[in-house]
């Protein structure tokens, strides 16, 4: 049998994927949308996923410096992005 | 650990981003969301790190440690004023890293199975190219985002002849180049490719003025699900392109919405160059004056404990004079000589979505008392005193009234329906839209002059006598 190319196995998931995203993102309460940006800020950085397989395997100086960056910057943004919308929540739920 | 066990472990790990997600839908399971988001991603970072390409961790620790440690400081002390230029930076550095793990993806691509180097397939070379691509313009847009709304360059629409066919220019030599990339894996081209995008991020924010950030940054948002999500179809990983999807999805229902709280299509605010913050002077100067009636806060005062109902409309000038706290302390006030208080929030009040919600929780406004536009605007009809504190453009009735109206089919809360309008404001300016507000003029209508915390101050000292 023929193989199915990569891509469209990415791609199925991908499409899917967006249509959980836009049925759930609907259901979010405006007063949330602060929130909801920076938890989905911090939840995009899972790119870091790539830079730890680059920076745990790299040969080349050159290689190193970039996936060193991007672990930093994805960093920042995850502990960042997960701090702030906690904040943010704590405040929400605060006894009245 | 084994290919199939990771794949495993990364799939959780995208349910609990899709429950992170839904947490949101109301305050009381929010943190619970929370929670998942955070279990995901360490369930996401533990799975890489366990896995066998990975054979030296001193860089990665440490990456992670110095990351960690600026994003958590930063996230402690920064203002939920300045929340949005927050947001406008992480947004950049998503970018940034996208652009940074597609290098490393085309230096050494055998550390993700997608062929060595000279032989990376073509499919994965146009992934790359449109991954480093949006990365990009996701980084520069978020740095011209950022400097806009932290007042580094102008809030005015910078605009110059031949913007567009630049723009467009550009964008044909971008898909020209990612093209070439794929056919020739040449590096000068990948970063030909980055430049270009680069150029195209800041050239594409540039002429977006003040008053459409909310847009910008909800849209910077969507962009940067979708270069992750490029960078998962770069390394085939589908927690990256899930994660990625869900991101887009998001921060493109929120560009939606914001564009609808607006009245105005997403090709009209990326072409356009409205909302700047010198509009206003240049519109004002050669109206006749006509006659408006001013108040004292010893009037404020007296109408509002005289009302049996309140409603407070805030909108972005409460933030600037820091007045929420002044305000919310007003409203405790007026609660407990028996008035109902309510807060009416416009979908675009505050410079991000949901931003006036964050501030007045902030200032410990109850959540039950904030209520949205659709859900208030009926009851404005019954209601004694609307207190409008730092909105304008938002309560004006000519957006439904005058077809001319610059602001013409943009959803208003109906402030002129109330029994009496209390105007806070520092003068008779209009606002960003550059549009004379009606509602100044009506016989119901008291302006209040001054700032914004300084009034609400003097209101709770005539309230307390």
């Amino acid at each position: 049998m023929e193989m199915i190319s990569p891509f469209l196995l990415g791609l199925t998931v991908f499409v899917l994927a967006v249509f959980v995203g836009y049925y759930v993102v609907w259901k979010v309460t405006p007063a949330l949308h602060s929130p909801l940006m920076s938890v989905t800020n911090a939840i995009s950085s899972v790119i870091i996923v790539g830079a730890v397989l680059a920076a745990g395997s790299a040969q080349d100086t050159l290689t190193q410096v970039f996936a060193f960056g991007a672990v930093v910057m994805a960093s920042i943004n995850i502990f960042g992005g997960f701090v702030v919308t906690r904040r943010m929540l704590e405040m929400f739920n605060k006894k009245k | 650990m084994s290919a199939n066990l990771s794949a495993l472990s990364y799939l959780i790990s995208s349910v609990c981003f899709i429950l992170a997600l839904q947490g949101l839908s109301s305050a009381k399971t929010s943190q619970r969301g929370l929670t998942f988001g955070i279990v995901g991603m360490l369930l996401a970072v533990g799975t890489t790190l366990a896995s066998p390409i990975v054979s030296s961790y001193g860089w990665i620790l440490s990456g992670l440690i110095v990351g960690g440690v600026i994003g958590t400081v930063i996230a402690k002390k920064i203002q939920m004023t300045a929340l949005p230029q927050l947001v406008a930076a992480f947004h950049s550095l998503v970018g940034l890293a996208a652009v940074c793990v597609a290098a490393a993806a085309l230096l050494e691509p055998y550390a993700f199975n997608i062929g060595n180097i000279g032989s990376i397939a073509v499919g994965s070379l146009v992934e790359m190219g449109l991954g480093v691509s949006i990365g990009a313009i996701t980084f520069t847009g978020s740095v011209v985002a950022f400097a806009k709304l932290q007042g580094l360059v102008s809030g005015n629409p910078l605009t110059f002849t031949g913007q567009h066919p630049l723009n467009a220019l550009l964008g044909i030599a971008l898909v020209v180049l990612i093209g070439l990339f794929a056919a020739s894996e040449s590096h000068t081209l990948f970063w030909a490719v980055t430049f270009v995008s680069l150029l195209l991020g800041f050239l594409l924010i540039l002429p977006i003025g003040g008053a459409d950030m909310p847009v910008v940054i909800s849209m910077l948002n969507s962009y940067s699900g979708w270069a992750a999500a490029g960078i998962g179809f770069t390394l085939g990983n589908s927690l990256l392109i899930i994660t990625g999807a869900l991101v887009g999805a998001s921060g493109a229902i929120l560009s939606y919405i914001m564009c609808k709280g607006m009245n105005r299509s997403i090709f009209n605010i990326i072409l356009g160059g409205f909302g700047g913050d010198q509009v206003a002077a240049s519109a004002g100067g050669g109206k006749e004056q006509r006659p408006y009636k001013a108040g004292s806060s010893e009037d404020a005062g007296f109408i509002m404990k005289n009302a049996k109902s309140v409603i407070i409309v805030p909108g972005y000038g409460m933030a600037v004079a820091q007045a929420q706290h002044a305000l919310r302390e007003m409203g405790d006030i007026l609660k407990s000589e028996g008035v109902q208080v309510r807060y009416a929030i416009h979908p675009v009040a505050g410079r991000m979505p949901g931003h006036m919600n964050v501030l007045l929780a902030e200032a410990n406004v109850p959540y039950d008392d904030v209520v949205e536009l659709e859900d208030i605007n009926r009851d404005f009809a019954q209601t004694d005193v609307a207190f409008v504190i730092g909105a304008n453009d938002v309560t004006n009735p000519s957006a439904k009234t005058d077809p001319k109206s610059p602001i013409y089919g943009m959803p208003i809360l109906d402030v002129d329906k109330a029994k009496t309008v209390l105007f806070v404001k520092r003068s008779m300016a209009p606002g960003y839209a550059g549009v004379d507000n009606d509602l100044f003029y009506q016989d119901h209508t008291l302006m209040l002059f001054g700032d914004a915390k300084k009034m609400c101050e003097e209101i709770i000292k005539t309230l307390e006598e």
